[in-house]
């Protein structure tokens, strides 16, 4: 075991776990924030997604021993106050999730393309979503309600 | 549940005391998560709790795989109450006997519980005015409801429902209460936002995953690598040294319901049970690490060489024989009938065996205190897990308590709970709450899966291409047989005739005949999303599109002639064609094709359009649906679900399989089991039919027709015809 110190939804956390302890186990279970999801274990499937430095990676394939403690980790706790970014919103007005397992990790992967690509085509969507499964099928009210999200912040830029 | 009035589901209890979990707030920090609720207030009936400053509690006797059991359920019983689901809290109930049949299963939570539900509500809402109308010394007539408050006609005067329970609870029951009309709802039947959705953008909905106790233990298990086997031998010397590794045990694995003795039941001889070997461990991450360190020798008990190929070819050659008939799909004298046709049609279609792979893996958090039971859990219905586990740990039902939490997809395969008996098993063994937590690869190796099935279709035509006879052989594993160790060697298994029976499929062939001929599957078979009428359909609307093809008809035309007395069919498909554009003219190499089919109480029908590609295979270009569901509860969520169907059932066509060699399954995560992915969706188009009738099922329906459309369309823009699934669209 180790110390690893990091940067958890702008908290730090100092943490004593084996050094290739995947992030996600020690998001989940050492320091508790349990919306990132455990689907495969392989990074085939992005419910374990978080954002490192603002791009989406895979938690269950990244080594907690990889990080530094400037890194700045989100999940989906620490990606708005009370849910209020566009993509919460705008996933709430279109009632995309179903099961809502695979929902944590969409919503990320999505704030990420925004981030980087305020007005995303359906194929920069079919790419920057392409890691995340949705086993309920979602696919096309998180592809509305990306276009909804991305004019969402358009406005709220011009205003 | 009965309808009407009984004393057992009217106990008056002043004040309940409930250790629950809180699904749906926050659990920022290790332990907090579960909290001690107390709830204060009277509980007129199990469903409805109502506390003196009027804060109503709902329980919800469905659990939620996504299908939207979490609103609706309690959504009538706040459309009889009078109050608006915003203002309530609601609670899964807990698996005790009081609140009935509580698997959420075969589409059938609205359609068992619409009734009692609104009754249980409109008898308290009842109850609740007349005690107002006392108050007031006013008849019940001059008393309205509304928003959580009882409304003085005369006086304008109003009382909270929370000033009236305690005098409510004291009045007579009502024996019949009035039921709203479906004019007079205010909240059902048009599109609402699920109270759940929230919770679930901000990652604080609670899943059986997210469980976490105070000093609870970990488990990773190693199953049996042929499904059923014994462990011979084991060494856990390099295990037990990894840091955190508290315990290597043995333990099992149990198929399904008891009892649970190795060879209860037909053939079932080494098939009640399985052993696999446990780590539990003070952290997840070091059970999984040293599951890999584990030399087992692994005694197969003859499931060694089993294989999918070979259960084909077994299935393939039963359905050369008549099988057991099915009595409620018979007509006529289908022998004589197609001895009497000009033309005689024949296919054989392959369903493969599926893995339900729902995003959460299979867990559970279990705590046995001696004869106290505690479970955590993602289940499909708690209340069976109670008659499981007092059967499996010879404990009272009333001393096992069940937390349903969320479940993050199940598509049946949480219907059962294996899973839930190994966290017992485990954590009566090391005396400590204990969470086992089953990997994707645990997931989609070990089963219980679909059942791959074999369907030989036969057709008689007359001379002018009207179908004379009709013919279905379901060839292949039985369910019941799986789950509940019945013997199906000389009985068509009941269940298996989904979708194809008279009531669901009324073609008026003048001859028709449907059998079973059961084949061992030697490895557990399950309930998997619309179950048998996911591989019935498939064959039987395909097979309909090949008689159409040789009789020379239209595929539309022929099910309108076909269903000429079966108005809702009929209405179903006119508005297909309609939204689709059916009889438009299509260009060269794009096509359209159409199923439909009745399971579940509802009628859905697809028509799919396909373009054929100058590089070879086709591509879906869009898909129209149309489902009769009966009286639309919550539209938004009824077409939420039909493309969740459409996404289930496209992935199960064209993308994955299930196969098995040398007793293995040879898919083990999502890399080797695909599944269909954001850009790889076609665009849909869904219609929810206006109706007055009672509600049909909703989570499953919209499956079946799917498969067979797109295979329908195929045919039509290249002239092949898809008999086996799944099928790899770019090599068309």
């Amino acid at each position: 075991m180790s110390i690893y110190q990091l940067t958890v939804n702008k908290k730090k956390h100092r943490v004593d776990v084996d050094s290739d302890t995947p992030l996600l186990w020690v998001i989940r279970d050492v320091i508790g924030y349990t919306g990132t999801k455990f689907g495969c274990g392989m990074g085939l499937c992005g419910a374990c997604t978080v954002l490192l430095n603002g791009s989406p990676i895979r938690s269950c394939s990244t080594p907690v021993s990889t990080l530094k403690a400037t890194d700045k980790i989100t999940t989906i706790e620490g990606l708005s106050e009370k849910a209020t970014h566009p993509v919460q919103e705008a996933w709430v007005e279109a009632q995309v999730p179903q099961c809502g397992y695979c929902q944590s990790g969409q919503i990320l992967a999505a704030s990420a393309l925004l981030a980087s690509n305020p007005n995303p085509s359906d194929e920069d969507i079919d790419t920057a979503m392409a890691g995340n499964i949705c086993r309920c099928g979602t696919y096309t009210r998180m592809r509305q309600a990306i276009h909804s999200a991305a004019k969402k912040i358009q406005n709220t830029k011009k205003s | 549940m009965k309808t009407s009035t009984s004393r057992r589901d009217f106990l008056r209890m002043s004040t309940t005391s409930a250790f629950v979990l809180a699904l749906g707030f926050s659990s920022e920090s290790k332990g907090k998560l579960l909290k001690k609720v107390t709830t204060t207030g009277v509980q007129i009936n199990p469903y409805i709790n109502i506390n003196e400053a009027g804060k109503v509690t709902l329980f919800n006797p469905r659990p939620d795989m996504g299908q939207g059991t979490y609103q609706i359920l309690p959504m009538l019983l706040a459309e009889e109450l009078d109050i608006p689901l915003d203002q309530v809290e609601i609670q899964m109930t807990d698996g005790s006997d009081r609140f009935g049949s509580q698997l959420s299963g075969g589409s059938s939570s609205v359609r068992t519980r619409w009734i009692p539900l609104r009754t249980a509500g409109a008898t308290v809402r009842e109850m609740l005015v007349q005690a107002a109308a006392n108050r007031w010394k006013i008849s019940m007539n001059d008393c309205s409801t509304k928003d959580g408050f009882v409304i003085n006609k005369i006086s304008q005067a109003k009382l909270s429902y929370g000033e009236l329970v305690e005098e409510a609870s004291h009045l007579p029951v009502p024996a019949k209460p009035k039921l709203k009309s479906f004019a007079e709802f205010t909240q059902l039947g048009k599109p609402s936002m699920r109270p759940d959705v929230p919770a679930k953008v901000d990652g604080t909905a609670i899943f059986g995953m997210d469980v976490q106790l105070p000093g609870m233990l970990y488990a990773s298990i190693l199953h049996s690598p042929t499904i059923y086997g014994k462990v011979q031998s084991y060494d856990a010397t390099k295990a037990m040294a990894v840091k955190g590794v508290r315990f290597v045990l043995k333990t099992e694995r149990v198929f399904f319901h008891g009892p649970y003795s190795d060879s209860g039941g037909f053939d079932q001889k080494l098939r009640g049970k399985a052993e696999a070997i446990a780590v539990v461990s003070e952290s997840y991450w070091s059970a999984l690490k040293a599951k890999k360190l584990i030399q087992v020798s692994w005694n197969a008990l003859g499931f060694g060489e089993t294989a999918t190929e070979q259960y084909f070819n077994q299935a393939k050659a039963a359905a050369l024989h008549e099988g057991n008939e099915y009595k409620d799909a018979k007509v006529g004298d289908f022998a004589k009938a197609l001895q009497l046709s000009d033309y005689k049609v024949q296919g054989t279609y392959q369903t493969p065996f599926m893995s339900h792979a729902p995003m959460e893996p299979c867990n559970a958090t279990v705590f046995v205190q001696g004869d106290q039971v505690e479970v955590w859990a993602p289940i499909q219905g708690p209340d069976g897990l109670v008659n499981d586990l007092a059967t499996y740990l010879g404990v009272k039902r009333e001393n096992i308590k069940i937390n349903v939490t969320f479940m993050g997809g199940a598509f049946g395969r949480k219907a059962v709970f294996d899973f839930v008996m190994q966290a017992a098993n485990l954590s009566k063994q090391v005396n400590a709450p204990v969470k086992v937590i089953w990997t994707r690869e645990d997931d989609i190796q070990q089963g219980p899966y679909r059942p791959g099935m074999i369907s030989a279709m036969q057709g008689g035509l007359d001379k002018d291409g009207n179908v004379l006879a009709f013919e279905h052989r379901l060839n292949g594993a039985s369910i019941m047989a799986s789950v509940f160790k019945a013997d199906m060697r000389n009985n068509p298994d009941p269940w298996a005739g989904e979708g194809i029976n008279l009531e669901d499929s009324p073609y008026a062939f003048p001859a028709r005949r449907n059998s079973f001929n059961w084949i061992d599957p030697q490895m557990p078979v399950l309930w998997w999303r619309s179950v048998y009428a996911s591989t019935n359909v498939f064959a039987q609307e395909s097979f309909m599109d090949e008689l159409a093809a040789e009789g020379e008809k239209d595929p539309l035309d022929l099910r309108l002639h076909l269903l000429r007395d079966a108005p809702k069919f009929v209405s179903v498909l006119n508005k297909l064609a309609e939204i689709s554009d059916y009889r438009a003219k299509r260009k060269q190499g794009v096509s359209i094709g159409i199923a439909i089919a009745r399971s579940f109480a509802s009628i859905v029908a697809h028509a799919i359009v396909v373009e054929k590609q100058n590089t070879g295979g086709v591509k879906i270009k869009h898909v129209y649906s149309v489902i009769d569901c009966g009286f639309p509860l919550n539209p938004d969520n009824i077409k939420a679900q039909v493309e969740s169907n459409i996404v289930y059932g496209l992935s199960a066509a064209v993308c994955n399989q299930i196969t098995r060699t040398h007793g293995k399954t040879e898919q083990s995560n999502f890399h080797e089991y695909t599944v269909l992915r954001q850009g790889e969706i076609p665009a849909s188009t869904i219609y929810v039919m206006p109706s007055q009738d009672e509600p049909g099922g909703v989570g499953e329906p919209g499956l079946p027709p799917i498969a067979p459309a797109l295979c329908n369309a195929i045919f039509l823009a290249t002239g092949k015809r898809v008999r086996t699934l799944p099928f790899d669209l770019s090599s068309i």
